[in-house]
């Protein structure tokens, strides 16, 4: 049978798509990824050698410096990556990232990088404003972003909006307009995005990577049905009866999950709804250092590369006062 | 008469902001100026507002001024904590009437620039980015800018879109399929208060702060700013105001 004509796109954003479009290779990935569920605690340097390649399109997920997978990103900063594809919302991970000088970073796809009350991030402004982002940043804004994923979580190749259009978020971006063959709209399409991997820090999981979530959920549903790879860090590892208690609890089923760290304070110096508050100090300090290149290189050797993992992090930065951000029950 | 008392221009814009807010209906909060504006208004004169955080909290009681769009006081003793999809989705089916935005520059259609200075391959300044703006301004039914006025913030062309405003006049939004009826409300600065005029959708001064001229908006506004029929005299913040902001705000974050 002859192919049908294509929808006619009206516009088209200019954002490079630096990711294989479609659905069908995805679910072929999906098909063939293992279920079996099997215990996946691994070491974080473990984790991250196995799961995170050259080249990858990897996101973090995040909300601010809220449940952020700090104690992943720090580890990928000692190991290192080539032409990293970064994806997503950005705060001190992607900072980190960014900073890193064993990281080359070949392209961003962004929504946000900042830290709201305290303004932007000059070591993002350094690395865009001087162009080591070797390839380009490509726009997004985080509905467009978090239906991006959404789209890839569906098991469908885009999805349409109502956000974007007639903006320059729109021209740098990789949406396009088209009428909808329904209502005549005119409506926005996202394509789906399909990470390679995912970074997400967890309240708690089982050892077969199960996972659940307090507080707001942000992209966490969204995004860890839309990678390939899944690399949890988990602020403490439940036997498996406790999440098969209350599996309505679950947020994202071991079967996806590639691996699983143990992190106890995982997203210090940022927080995690009802566990802990944000160090503010070693926030503050961070934001302080970042101002210059040499601030941030001593930042990343005091805290980075210096440590050999996480749990001598936790040593540094001192067990006492870590106990000290802990949230009452009521918090 | 009551007593007069001494307050900054930031804590001003904030109160502005506040009073524009109505009590039993929904706002789209983003950080900083936002937060204030909404808990002021929550505790002063529209306990009914359902605060809408990006991240999933949805009609918080909001205490402690939250620092982030995600933090827990987002959802403390909230109606609902869900996710980013839920929210943004709760926006675009036309659940949600107003929308704080802000940002480095506004045309005189009410776009908004939170990208870039200067061209976006090689800018001069890179800013955060969209976040959720550009969603705020497409979806919410009404939204109100807050910026600190200045020629450098009101240009006549902004570098980047980020947000959309009315575009390039009217019709524009609707041409473009964003959704109809919705698009900039007012823009609160600390010299005054704006619309958009009916007709041409620009921006007109329709109120201006307590002591400021309108020459003055229009000498600080960095393109032909309209003037409504007759302007108003913002009232300056009352003493409770203050107090209720001044205790929100009590490590001076923003004031």
């Amino acid at each position: 049978m002859a192919r049908k004509a294509a929808l006619e796109v009206i516009e088209r954003g200019a954002g490079k798509i630096g990711w294989t479009v479609g659905i069908e290779h995805f679910r072929t990935w999906n098909r063939e990824k293992p279920k079996k569920l099997v215990d996946k605690v691994a070491s974080e340097r473990d984790a991250i050698e196995r799961f995170v390649k050259d080249g990858d399109f990897l996101a973090t997920e995040l909300y601010g410096t809220v449940r952020a997978p700090m104690s992943l990103v720090r580890e990928l900063c000692r190991q290192g990556r080539k032409d990293m594809r970064l994806v997503g919302t950005g705060v001190h991970d992607l900072d980190l990232l960014l900073a890193c000088r064993r990281i080359r970073v070949r392209s961003m796809n962004v929504t946000y990088v900042g830290h709201e009350v305290y303004g932007v991030s000059p070591i993002m402004r350094r690395a865009v404003e001087q162009g080591r982002v070797a390839e380009e940043v490509v726009e997004w804004s985080n509905a467009s972003m978090t239906w991006a994923l959404k789209a890839a979580s569906m098991g469908v190749p885009f999805l349409p909006c109502k956000v974007l259009a007639g903006t320059d978020t729109f021209k740098y971006g990789p949406a396009v307009t088209v009428t909808c063959p329904f209502s005549s709209e005119i409506v926005t399409l996202v394509p789906a995005v399909i990470l390679d991997v995912v970074l997400i820090h967890v309240s708690r999981a089982d050892r077969l990577g199960n996972c659940q979530i307090d507080g707001a959920l942000g992209f966490a549903h969204e995004i860890s049905r839309a990678a390939k790879r899944v690399v949890v860090s988990t602020e403490t590892i439940v036997d498996e009866k406790k999440v098969r208690a209350w599996p309505e609890r679950t947020v994202i089923p071991g079967y996806l999950v590639d691996a699983v760290v143990e992190a106890p304070f995982g997203s210090h110096p940022g927080e995690m709804p009802r566990a802990y508050d944000r160090d503010d100090e070693v926030y503050m300090g961070f934001l302080e250092s970042a101002k210059t290149e040499e601030g941030t290189e001593a930042f990343m050797k005091k805290y980075v590369y210096g440590v050999s993992g996480h749990d001598a992090y936790l040593d540094l930065v001192g067990r006492d006062r870590l106990e000290r951000l802990r949230l009452k029950d009521d918090e | 008469m009551t007593m007069a008392i001494n307050y900054n221009p930031t804590e001003l814009l904030i109160c502005m902001a506040s009073r524009l807010i109505e009590d039993n209906t929904t706002a789209f909060v983003g950080t900083g100026i936002p937060m204030l504006a909404v808990m002021v208004a929550q505790r002063r004169h529209a306990p009914g507002l359902i605060p809408i955080f990006e991240f999933g909290g949805t009609g918080a009681i909001l205490e402690t001024l939250p620092r982030q769009v995600g933090d827990r006081h987002t959802y403390h003793q909230a109606i609902s904590a869900s996710w980013m999809a839920d929210i943004m989705e709760t926006a675009q089916r036309g659940c949600i009437e107003y929308g704080f935005l802000g940002g480095a520059q506004i045309d005189p259609y009410g776009n908004l620039n939170s990208t870039v200075i200067g061209p976006h391959a090689k800018p001069k300044v890179r800013l955060p980015g969209s976040g959720g703006a550009n969603d705020v301004g497409s979806l919410c039914w009404r939204t109100i800018a807050i910026m600190r006025h200045g020629r450098q913030r009101f240009v006549p062309k902004c570098d980047f879109v980020t947000t959309p405003g009315y575009l390039d006049g009217p019709g524009a939004r609707e041409r473009v399929g964003l959704p109809a009826g919705t698009g900039p409300y007012r823009v609160v600065s600390d010299l005054g208060i704006m619309d958009y005029e009916p007709g041409s959708l620009r921006m007109r001064l329709v109120a201006t702060s307590p002591g400021i001229t309108a020459k003055k908006v229009l000498d600080e506004t960095g393109f032909e700013l309209l003037l409504a029929p007759s302007i108003e005299q913002i009232q300056p913040p009352e003493k409770d105001e203050l107090l209720i902001l001044r205790e929100i705000d009590k490590d001076k974050l923003y004031i």
